[in-house]
């Protein structure tokens, strides 16, 4: 047998060494850097897996309990890290259940490659049993994808992968592998991939552009910038503390853009959208120049655009061409990696100081604290609300924790609440604002981080979505916080039913199961608490805990989150109450 | 925004899966493509889709973007009709018997400037080339006498000003 091993491994050219396509899989996750992957085996995956079983000293896997739950895992990773998150998955089912983490992927940026098992050659195309299109299905949901039938393919593809899902604008690709492709051998030797003809990930900034936006930007009166998730992604954190430092410019992020500056830093202003900040919101529609730094423009940003900042001149720094004048007409378009062209900007921006234009921000702010904030952190009522917890949280963790957020009120609140010291601290599902996320995804941003506290924010709608994953925190031992703000209720829709629906509540009333006991069941200390008096103690002994913990916080069940811009209405219709 | 009529050309790898990925982009949109031609371009392993769509220039140049954004794209432009060469092609089949009965067949073929690709026992095809109204008015001349089948093939078009493809791969070389 060993001679016979041995004349396997003689390949024809001395670089390379013959092995099976499902080794060559594993040889180049190994060459991308991956240590860690998500992922649920199934039968025309199982030649990887048997790999994986060879290699579980380089190559960790983590078996999630659900395939959706692997992506949302892989994305927490990457969000974290900066890194490629890596899900894998058998055909079928396996693939279809990863959809949802690779929409997620694809409209808030965030690197990923999932590989999935195929059936075998021969049989594509002949329904069998557990084949679906993945292509098909997954094409408008990823940056690329391709579907690999030849052992030969793996490492050039899988290569490409790499670079596209990390490249410019990143985002998630899917490799589907048909099981012929994995038995097959090959002479594999590996390259990485260091460009594509037809893809230009990275613009090449326009010096006149950057001379253009500097001169605007020093002659504005009302200048205001909004940044987004491109200045995380683009490293670009410290230009852009300089940029605002440097000329004086009040700045609000976008719910991506969360962490990428102190949130106290003075220029800061906060969140613009549908529930931000008041301030940032109204003031939108008062600014002489909008300066847009690695944000697109969403509808839940902009409002109705007939009226969104028309008395200002747009400047848009952005790395996709496809995002320029898409929803928002850029006077002075800036294309390129945030980083680069704003320190290629720095240098031209003059010294100011826009005192009186600040001052509009701060009395707003005011109008604000006293109408909705003050109610919010510092309660009179007896019920508690999701922004004290949120509020013991930052005292507790000292701005420090990530927060992992799922989707609804408790996100809305997670966002305008958290305060954040630190870059690529804020995790959570912008774009699809897919429910089931924060669980998964808090597995994967621990994992990614294990030096620092993640925080798991979810409500109890969401948290039955991927709750199988505590599970994965069960075998793992992930010392993951989990946060379920309890309100028996799907409370955002909920609130709109409230607000539009004249207080029909249809199916947003919930009766839920006995989370604590659930938790414990996994063997997660677990703990719920329904008066504020046990509030901080036990927002302290969890972050004290050096394992999982599971805290269930009863609070109000008919709060609604305010400001609110009702969905496609102006910018300044904000409601306060 | 008045709608028009545009022809996208995409020049594009040539890999299976692309032409899924750029329809998708119109069906996101919910806009109907009106013709669809795909062939190999002036420069070799190259294709070139060339797609018409009757919308507004806004959407048609938002979609462009989208189109060039996909991994296997290398360019893709907008024109409107009047910066391009275009044409279309059209088979008509015909029963064989009205060449002979119906004398005004023959002046048809001879004043739409159609050819005769085949004759056999009982059915004749003509082809056609031109522009769309042109061939539509070979449709109804020929309808009355009664038309086997008919099929007509999507725009394909060259622009009149340049179209940079080798330039821009020459570029990526070169880098």
């Amino acid at each position: 047998m060993e001679t016979l091993k041995e004349k396997k491994k003689e390949a024809k050219n001395p670089a390379t060494i013959r092995i099976s396509g499902a080794e060559a899989i594993i040889h180049c996750l190994l060459a991308e850097g991956v240590d860690l992957l998500y992922g649920y085996p199934g039968g025309a995956i199982m030649p990887v897996y048997d790999e994986l079983y060879k290699f579980q000293d380089k190559l960790t896997h983590i078996l999630t309990r659900h395939e959706q739950g692997a992506t949302h895992a892989a994305q927490g990773y990457a969000r974290v890290t900066g890194k490629v998150g890596v899900a894998m998955a058998t055909s079928g089912p396996g693939a279809t259940n990863m959809v949802t983490g690779l929409a997620d992927a694809q409209i808030d940026s965030t690197p990923m490659v999932c590989i999935t098992g195929q059936v075998t050659r021969q049989l594509l195309g002949s329904d069998a049993f557990q084949e679906t299109d993945i292509i098909g299905i997954s094409t408008p949901v990823t940056k690329w994808n391709y579907q690999v039938t030849r052992a030969e393919e793996i490492p050039e593809i899988l290569a490409k992968a790499f670079y596209i899902a990390r490249s410019g604008r990143p985002g998630p690709v899917l490799v589907d592998i048909t099981k012929n492709a994995q038995i097959d051998e090959l002479d594999f030797s590996y390259e990485h991939c260091t460009g594509i003809r037809s893809y230009n990930p990275v613009p090449k900034p326009d010096a006149s552009a950057i001379e253009a936006a500097a001169q605007m930007i020093n002659a504005a009166k009302k200048p205001m910038i909004v940044f987004g998730q491109g200045v995380i992604l683009g490293h670009a954190e410290d230009e852009l503390k300089e940029l605002i430092e440097k000329a004086g410019i009040p700045a609000a992020w976008t719910v991506l853009g969360l962490s990428a500056l102190d949130s106290d830093h003075p220029m800061n202003v906060g969140m613009v959208g549908m529930h931000g900040n008041y301030a940032p919101n109204m003031l939108t529609n008062e600014c002489d120049v909008l300066i847009a730094i690695g944000m697109r423009f969403d509808d839940r940003v902009t409002g109705s655009l007939d009226t969104y900042a028309k008395q200002a001149k747009v400047i848009h720094f952005e790395i996709d061409p496809a995002e320029i004048n898409k929803n928002v007409i850029a006077d002075i378009p800036v294309l390129g990696n945030s980083k680069e062209t704003l320190s290629l900007l720095l240098p031209k921006i003059k010294k100011n100081n826009h005192g009186a234009w600040h001052d509009e921000f701060k009395k707003r702010y005011k109008i604000e604290y006293d109408a909705v904030i003050k109610d919010e952190l510092y309660p009179t009522k007896e019920g508690m609300t999701m922004a004290e917890v949120i509020n013991e949280i930052n005292i507790a963790s000292g701005h420090k924790a990530v927060i992992v957020s799922d989707v609804g009120q408790h996100q809305m609140i997670a966002c305008r609440y958290s305060k954040f010291k630190q870059s690529k601290s804020n995790i959570t599902s912008g774009g699809l604002g897919t429910m089931g996320f924060a669980l998964p995804a808090a597995i994967g941003a621990k994992m990614g981080a294990m030096e620092r506290e993640v925080v798991a924010i979810i409500g109890d709608g969401g948290y039955q979505m991927t709750i199988q994953e505590l599970g994965t925190i069960f075998q793992n031992k992930t010392p993951v916080k989990i946060v379920v703000l309890n309100n028996d209720h799907l409370g955002m829709v909920r609130q709109w039913q409230e607000l539009f629906f004249e207080s029909r509540y249809a199916s947003t009333v919930m009766s839920n199961p006995n989370f604590v006991k659930i938790a414990e069941g996994y063997d997660i200390t677990a703990k719920k608490i329904t008066e504020r008096k046990d509030l901080k103690a036990s927002v302290t002994e969890m972050l004290a805990s050096k394992d999982a913990y599971f805290l269930e916080v009863e609070v109000e069940k008919e709060d609604n989150v305010f400001p609110m811009i009702p969905s496609g209405a102006c910018v300044t219709e904000i409601r306060l109450k | 925004m008045k709608k028009e009529w545009f022809t996208i050309s995409v020049y594009a790898e040539n890999n299976v899966g692309l032409l899924n990925r750029i329809s998708g982009i119109f069906l996101k949109r919910h806009i109907n493509i009106e013709s669809l031609n795909v062939s190999k371009s002036e420069i070799e392993n190259v294709s070139k889709f060339t797609i018409v769509v009757n919308t507004t220039e806004d959407w048609t140049r938002k979609i462009v973007q989208q189109i060039e954004k996909q991994i296997e794209v290398i360019k893709a432009f907008h024109h409107d009709d009047d910066e391009i060469i275009y044409q279309e092609s059209a088979l008509f089949k015909v029963a064989s018997d009205l060449l002979f009965d119906e004398r005004q067949i023959q002046n048809i073929i001879k004043d739409s400037n159609s050819q005769i690709v085949t004759v056999a026992r009982d059915f004749f095809v003509l082809a056609k080339t031109g522009r769309r109204h042109e061939i539509d008015e070979m449709h109804e001349a020929l309808l009355p006498y009664g038309i086997m089948q008919f099929v007509r093939s999507g725009r394909i078009a060259v622009s009149k000003a340049e179209m940079p493809i080798s330039k821009l791969l020459n570029n990526f070389y070169q880098d």
